[in-house]
């Protein structure tokens, strides 16, 4: 088995363009989130969510890469760039083989289905671009990706909803650690934020119209985000070999099913993936100090974490620091278990706690140490990241400092 | 039908069940009918008599629709088919 190490990641969301944006304003505590700027907004009842500023697509790409990268492959190329760039790494002969791409979205290219379906059931146009099948499909980004680094090996797309990114860095991080592949580039890249993407998530009535406050007993619901996350997983021994900048070790996942509700979470389901994440990351309970929080802002799903964080770490849980960065960023949907990386990462690395911000009413159902609206200075030596799907799907990643 | 009778056929839908069965003092959950239900049930109500109810799942007790009986949701669809029509 071999050690598993994370040697470079991007980004692009709300928060910023690149990670040392995007972690300065976790850091500070800033809130992405927005009035939305689309076409027919006027339509929804939800009329906010963590848009990327002044993101102009021809500013990084040209004509003929755009008929073929719908903007959630936009993020993730964007992305992969700054992650390879990181890492140092220059994929070519061997390497390339034994090199692969894994991310997760849980809409793909939505905004050319919405385009293409505008065209030819609104306008009534009887024709659509020869590419929107390999626009739209949800493997176009990981695609693009393996042809724009060169990486032979195995690649493939996860969608399990709000679960995507950690199901594909928990699937990469073992692909890694039982030698299959030397070096996996994973994450997740998610463009929800259209007219259709917003009006299907308005009809749960989960959603927020003013602002995501995580655990907080004043929560209204959810608010989307977009962009991507993505990292390179490669073996310890390689990272090390070649000098590089180690920002993380990832030592345990874990992935389960609650096979019970299509919506509804399910305490047991979350609290037995973190007991076998932390188990296969041979990992003691009193060894964690931060949890980043699936914490969307939901009634359902924050009273849920909380009992089942609650169950997990018994008495440790008043030493644990849990933060829901949705707050900031909102949520990604199946890009936002990367994104939210980052702030493990920040935790690990820097010793800096990103805060759930919007805090304002304590819950007596979540009696827990939410990180309030400032981020913390603090050292740890384990840190878990929370994903709970929709579906049912819950995954959870284990990291420490090497 | 009137607005009362429409409404009881839509919970008795949602509840799979006859609708001399949904009595005025019962609550939702005493219909057996769940979260996911009552998010159809509102989106149905909205459908039947176009309207727009606010309620938000995160919040029902904060929200101006009243779904804590057969009865309180009849009076709410009833106000609001007054003020929107």
């Amino acid at each position: 088995m071999n050690r598993v190490v994370i040697t470079g990641s991007g980004t692009v969301n709300a928060l910023g363009t690149d990670v040392s944006e995007t972690l300065l304003s976790m850091q500070e505590g800033k809130c992405g989130i927005g009035p939305l700027k689309f076409r027919d907004v006027d339509r929804l009842s939800i009329k906010i969510g963590a848009q990327i500023k002044g993101y102009t697509e021809t500013d990084y790409f040209n004509r003929q890469e755009l008929v073929l990268y719908d903007r959630v492959t936009q993020f993730a190329i964007l992305a992969a760039r700054q992650a390879v760039n990181e890492s140092g790494l220059i994929f070519g002969g061997e390497l390339s083989e034994n090199s692969g791409v894994l991310l997760g979205t849980a809409a793909g290219g939505m905004n050319t289905w919405e385009d293409n379906y505008r065209a030819v059931f609104e306008s009534g146009k009887n024709r659509v671009h020869p590419f929107v099948v390999p626009k739209l499909m949800n493997n176009a980004a990981t695609s693009h990706v393996s042809m724009e680094f060169n990486l032979k090996g195995p690649s493939f797309t996860v969608s399990t909803a709000c679960a995507s990114s950690n199901h594909a860095i928990g699937l990469a991080f073992q692909m890694v650690r039982s030698g299959m592949v030397d070096v996996m580039i994973a994450g997740g890249s998610e463009a929800m934020l259209t007219f259709g993407g917003v009006k299907a998530w308005e009809g749960l009535r989960v959603m927020s119209k003013d602002a995501c406050r995580p655990f907080s007993d004043n929560r209204s619901g959810m608010v989307q985000g977009e962009g991507a996350g993505i990292f390179i997983l490669e073996k310890y021994e390689n990272a090390i070999s070649r000098g590089a900048n180690v920002l993380a070790e990832i030592v345990g996942f874990a992935m389960n099913s609650d096979a019970s509700d299509i919506v509804v979470p399910s305490q047991h389901g979350a609290s037995t993936a973190m007991i076998r994440a932390l188990k296969d990351a041979r990992m003691d309970i009193n060894d964690v100090g931060y949890i980043n929080a699936h914490g969307t802002g939901t009634r359902a799903n924050d009273t849920t974490e909380c009992a089942a964080i609650t169950k997990v770490f018994g008495a440790h849980v008043k030493k644990l620091m849990v933060s829901s960065t949705k707050s900031m960023h909102g949520h990604l949907i199946g890009g936002t278990g990367a994104v939210e990386l980052l702030a493990c990462i920040m935790a690990i690395r820097d010793g800096i706690i990103a805060p759930t911000i919007g805090y304002e009413q304590k819950d007596t159902s979540c009696d827990i140490d939410v990180v309030p609206n400032i981020a913390r200075n603090a050292k740890v030596k384990g840190v878990v990241s929370n994903a709970f799907a929709f579906g049912g799907m819950n995954a959870v990643l284990v990291m420490r400092p090497v | 039908m009137t607005v009362h009778d429409k409404v009881i056929k839509i919970i008795a839908e949602q509840g799979l069940l006859d609708v001399g069965d949904v009595s005025q003092t019962a609550t939702l959950q005493d219909l057996g009918i769940d979260s996911l239900a009552v998010v159809e049930s509102i989106f149905a109500i909205e459908e039947e008599f176009n309207i727009n109810v606010p309620f938000n799942a995160n919040l029902p007790e904060n929200s101006d629709f009243d779904i804590s009986s057969v009865s309180s949701i009849v009076k709410s669809v009833e106000n609001l088919v007054a003020e929107q029509s």
